[in-house]
């Protein structure tokens, strides 16, 4: 092993750089120029997201257990832009709740050394990096949803969620021993090729899968998903539901795509049933919600169910499908977050009757919320409705009519609720509506670049070319 | 390997440990008994991957480091959720689960 193939893992080493760098600069800087830290964190982390656009060849490294090729990388670029949209967003909250407490360096660390552990488990080649990236990427983030601790319903989310996670990472855990006794290895490559007991091997997969399952808040494992969302500062909502939930999306699509495709018979099935039931109680539930937070975290769950649909397809079209899927689904919950956080930020209110009357007095913010939600519910001039139209047809190609049927179903029901807010911003009108207010130049800077990704992404189709060209993983 | 012991019974033993674990954690509604029934599920998985390893696979120590893994982070994870716990006890002077909630549907 030389210096040059210890590169291949460029993105985790500059990651780990950074944390270090932000971990000395703690140390060192004077108290009153700690509010530089911001700064210093974004300008490093904007320079790692340019820098992990550049490509790396395909290799792996410590005995396979740490893999990378195209797909992976850029996968990886993609999140590492989400999460620096994410933090344009949030240096006006870092600025008024945690730079008079001191704790703005932690954020960063915190931030980062989750977005290391999701790295980690993307990229992982046996089950002890995908158990280690999956808890490093889980622990930062607890911690982070308590970060508003004089705030009750931040420390309750955090109680809910740190139970949650590690009940869930226990019976993945159970799962993961049991496959490692049928395969004798807790290598993906050996696992894929020895299939001695499947019956045990299928009850080990179904335990992964719940594991999974409650990252991406499937439905059976979805309780924890609203309340964690409602309670947690809206940032990291914000980061769960996207990164997180994206990271975990890739992971599984690989698990099954590649080391468990031998069933794909018994899998199959626990997806359509998933699929359906995530989507249909996704919808209802988000239907009778009052609060933002909570009814984007419902959306968010029915977002995850139309994302199965691919699953179910197992060839190269549900790859870049799934792929290209939530890279517009990155954009469009980041900027419909954004703004029910800067709203949240300025006058305390989340809920759908308070943004009555928003057009007339933030008419840009309020048109920014309608790009957003129109990108989620997938109406065609936004690059929501091509997202959507190749998870359809990457279910299509292996002959799930019914399934789309209902998806599409779905569809007309989730058309109602996202068109709720907007209603309530263009159409109804306030005495008590929500005064004028300037957002900070930054999350400017965030909403200017989201709308221009929906978009383009949506009308240049060189994006999913590309994409196309580099998904032949399988 | 323990002589007469099979593999058969520790995993008999294991799977006993981890549903008595899960059976706890549902039904508990103390933070600190629901974190007690955590942490046997997690032994159980620890116990697991060593006799797994030991009687089926000894060439290869994947299981044993796999196993010291797991003691660390399910340290890691008992430090993380006593402290978030703990914050709760002074807000709220109270650690039943059924007590505390306020966010609900």
């Amino acid at each position: 092993m030389n210096l040059d193939s210890l590169l291949l893992m460029r993105d985790e080493l500059l990651l780990t750089l950074i944390i270090l760098v932000l971990l000395v600069a703690e140390i060192i800087m004077s108290p009153k120029n700690k509010k530089y830290i911001i700064q210093l964190a974004l300008g490093l982390f904007g320079l790692y997201t340019i820098i992990s656009f550049m490509p790396i060849p395909k290799g792996s490294l410590f005995g396979g257990s740490y893999q990378t090729y195209p797909l992976v990388h850029y996968f990886k670029a993609i999140l590492a832009t989400g999460v620096f949209l994410i933090l344009l967003q949030s240096v006006d909250w870092i600025k008024e709740k945690l730079l008079p407490y001191d704790f703005s360096a932690e954020f960063f660390i915190l931030l980062f050394a989750s977005l290391l552990g999701l790295n980690f488990m993307m990229s992982a080649g046996d089950f002890l990096m995908f158990y280690l990236g999956l808890e490093l990427s889980t622990m930062p983030i607890i911690a982070l949803t308590t970060f508003e601790f004089w705030n009750h319903r931040s420390i309750e989310a955090g109680v809910k969620y740190v139970m949650l996670a590690s009940l869930s990472s226990a019976i993945l855990l159970f799962g993961v021993s049991l496959v490692y006794a049928t395969a004798g290895s807790i290598n993906f490559d050996v696992i894929k090729g020895a299939l001695h007991l499947p019956l045990l091997e299928i009850i080990g997969l179904i335990m992964i899968f719940i594991g999974i399952g409650f990252k991406i808040s499937l439905v059976p494992f979805h309780f924890w998903a609203a309340d964690v969302y409602e309670g947690a500062p809206t940032v990291i909502s914000n980061y769960l539901s996207v990164i997180s939930k994206g990271a975990a999306v890739y992971v599984l699509m690989t698990l099954l795509f590649i080391t468990f495709t031998a069933f794909q018979k018994e899998w199959n099935w626990i997806m359509y049933g998933t699929a359906i039931l995530t989507m249909v109680v996704g919808n209802l539930f988000a239907l009778r919600q009052q609060n933002m937070k909570r009814f984007l975290a419902f959306s968010s769950i029915a977002q995850a169910g139309f994302i199965l649909l691919a699953m179910l397809s197992n060839n190269a079209l549900g790859v870049k499908a799934i792929v290209y899927f939530l890279l517009i689904y990155i954009f469009s919950n980041v900027a419909a977050f954004g703004v029910v956080h800067v709203i949240s930020l300025k006058t305390g209110k989340e809920n759908i009757d308070d943004y009555n009357g928003l057009y007339i007095t933030n008419p840009k913010l309020s048109l920014v919320l309608m790009i957003a939600l129109f990108s989620l519910a997938g109406i065609p001039p936004v690059a929501g409705f091509f997202a959507k139209f190749f998870l359809y047809a990457a279910a299509a190609s292996k002959g799930y009519y019914v399934l789309i049927f209902i998806a599409v179903l779905n569809v007309t029901i989730s058309l109602y609720y996202y068109l709720l807010p907007v209603r309530a911003a263009f159409l109804r009108r306030s005495d008590k509506a929500i005064p004028y207010f300037k957002s900070d130049n930054y999350s400017r800077l965030a909403f200017i670049i989201t709308m221009i990704g929906l978009l383009v992404l949506g009308l240049y189709s060189g994006v999913f070319e590309f994409i196309s060209h580099i998904s032949n993983i399988l | 390997m323990i002589e007469g012991v099979s593999l058969f019974e520790i995993l008999s033993l294991t799977t006993v440990l981890f549903f008595v674990g899960i059976y706890g954690f549902l039904t508990r509604t103390n933070l600190i008994a629901m974190l007690m029934s955590l942490e046997l599920m997690v032994n159980a998985e620890a116990i697991n991957f060593v006799a797994i390893n030991k009687y089926l696979s000894p060439a290869v120590l994947q299981g044993q480091i796999f196993s010291l893994f797991i003691i660390a982070l399910a340290a890691a994870e008992t430090a993380l959720a006593l402290a978030i716990i703990l914050h709760l006890y002074r807000l709220t002077e109270n650690i039943d689960v059924k007590e505390v909630e306020e966010l609900k549907y």
